[in-house]
């Protein structure tokens, strides 16, 4: 039995299980900046500001334009797990091909979200 | 089909035929009170055709062997009244979902089996049997979480409940964790990191989505779903700390 836990079983599984955790972390992440996001939006419209007036203050803060960066961050990591995983249950599709593309969905959300942080900063 | 007509009311029972191809034969069987889902079936199988095929043993709802689709949802159908699930008098009965089909209503439950082998769903004795029995109180919270779950028949309804075992075809499924979780908390268990380790594979308890069919049909009112919760919890935790 230990032969099998130590083998092949457990490489795969921990992989899986590391995912697992990086999703919940990330959706623990994500469920307040969410709401935040939510707020400062309404709260943004509601006021009448224009773009060039919200530019103004996220320019003027550090904290805003970190804040998205670790929005970016956490809905990139959370949106490629949860890709992965809806693609494997759906279709045959597996293995290091499968992983790739998961890889390359969330770069490609990490380059366009860090582009839009930019324009904050 | 010669069947003998009854004068007072019947029920129309549509009863798979075949294995994975086959057909729904209608057979009449009078209604009668109080009865179950097993008893219309042994009367198609004594009265009106004798070549059915199903499995039953103990009709008191413990050796969970009869578990069968009732108008398309898994129930144990020694303890499942007529009453409370014919439509229109009418009933509609195949083989479990999410296994292959032995003949008519006996579904093969080996696949259902191996996942538990697979889980690692099995007591690893720690001291030999002329050993003094262990003592565990009653209020130990690992032995009540145990306690919680302990009581599957192992009948295959909320694996046939389960749209995951659907989609993936290896994911372990809700029987086979739920006991896994019952041996994670077994202190007289020789291996509990080798049950966690089992069951953290690629279709281990983290495939399973919390959407509890398995724990709304579990006719024991077993909640597969918090075992699974349990599973996922203790091994995330056992990964962080370097035990995994
Ligand atoms: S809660 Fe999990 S095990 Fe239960 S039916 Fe849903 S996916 Fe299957
Ligand atoms: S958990 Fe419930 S539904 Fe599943 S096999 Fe055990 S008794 Fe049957
Ligand atoms: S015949 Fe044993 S549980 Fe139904």
């Amino acid at each position: 039995m230990d032969a099998r836990v130590q083998g092949g079983a457990v490489v795969g599984g921990r992989r899986e299980l590391w995912l697992f955790v990086l999703q919940r972390a990330s959706a623990a992440l994500l469920a307040p900046l969410v709401l935040v996001h939510l707020a400062t939006m309404i709260y943004a419209i509601q006021g009448g500001l224009s773009a060039a007036e919200i530019l103004a203050r996220t320019r003027a803060s550090v904290a805003w334009p970190l804040l998205y960066a670790l929005f970016v961050a956490a809905a990139s990591v959370h949106g490629a797990i949860g890709l992965r995983t809806i693609v494997r249950e759906m279709t045959p599709w597996r293995g290091a091909s499968l992983d790739a593309a998961a890889v390359a969905f969330a770069l490609a959300c990490l380059a366009l979200g860090f582009r839009a942080v930019g324009a904050l900063a | 089909m010669s069947e003998p007509r009854a004068n007072g009311p019947e029920l129309s029972v549509e009863v798979w035929r075949g294995r994975a191809e086959g057909r729904f034969q209608t057979y009449r069987v009078p209604l009668r009170p109080s009865q179950t889902v097993l008893d219309v079936v042994t009367y198609v199988q004594r009265r009106i055709d004798p070549t059915l095929s199903y499995r039953f043993a103990c009709r008191v709802g413990m050796c969970g062997s009869c578990a069968m689709m009732v108008n398309g949802a898994p129930r144990w159908t020694c303890r499942t009244h007529v009453a409370r699930v014919a439509k229109d008098r009418r009933l509609r009965l195949a083989p479990l979902r999410n296994l292959p089909v032995i003949k008519d209503l006996a579904a093969d439950m080996t696949p259902f089996f191996d996942k538990w082998r697979e889980a690692e769903a099995r007591f690893l004795p720690s001291s030999p049997r002329a050993a003094a029995t262990a003592r565990i109180p009653p209020a130990d919270p690992e032995r009540a979480a145990a306690d919680a779950a302990i009581e599957c028949i192992g009948c295959g309804v909320c694996h046939a409940a389960c749209d995951v075992v659907a989609w993936q075809p290896d994911y372990l499924g809700p029987a086979a964790l739920n006991r896994a979780w019952t041996l994670v908390n077994d202190a007289r268990d020789a291996d509990r990191r080798a049950h966690l380790a089992a069951v953290a594979g690629d279709a281990g308890c983290h495939a399973c989505h919390s959407h509890q069919s398995c724990a709304t049909f579990c006719p024991k009112g077993l909640n597969p779903t918090a075992s699974i919760a349990g599973l996922k919890r203790a091994s995330a935790l056992a990964l962080l700390a370097g035990r995994l």
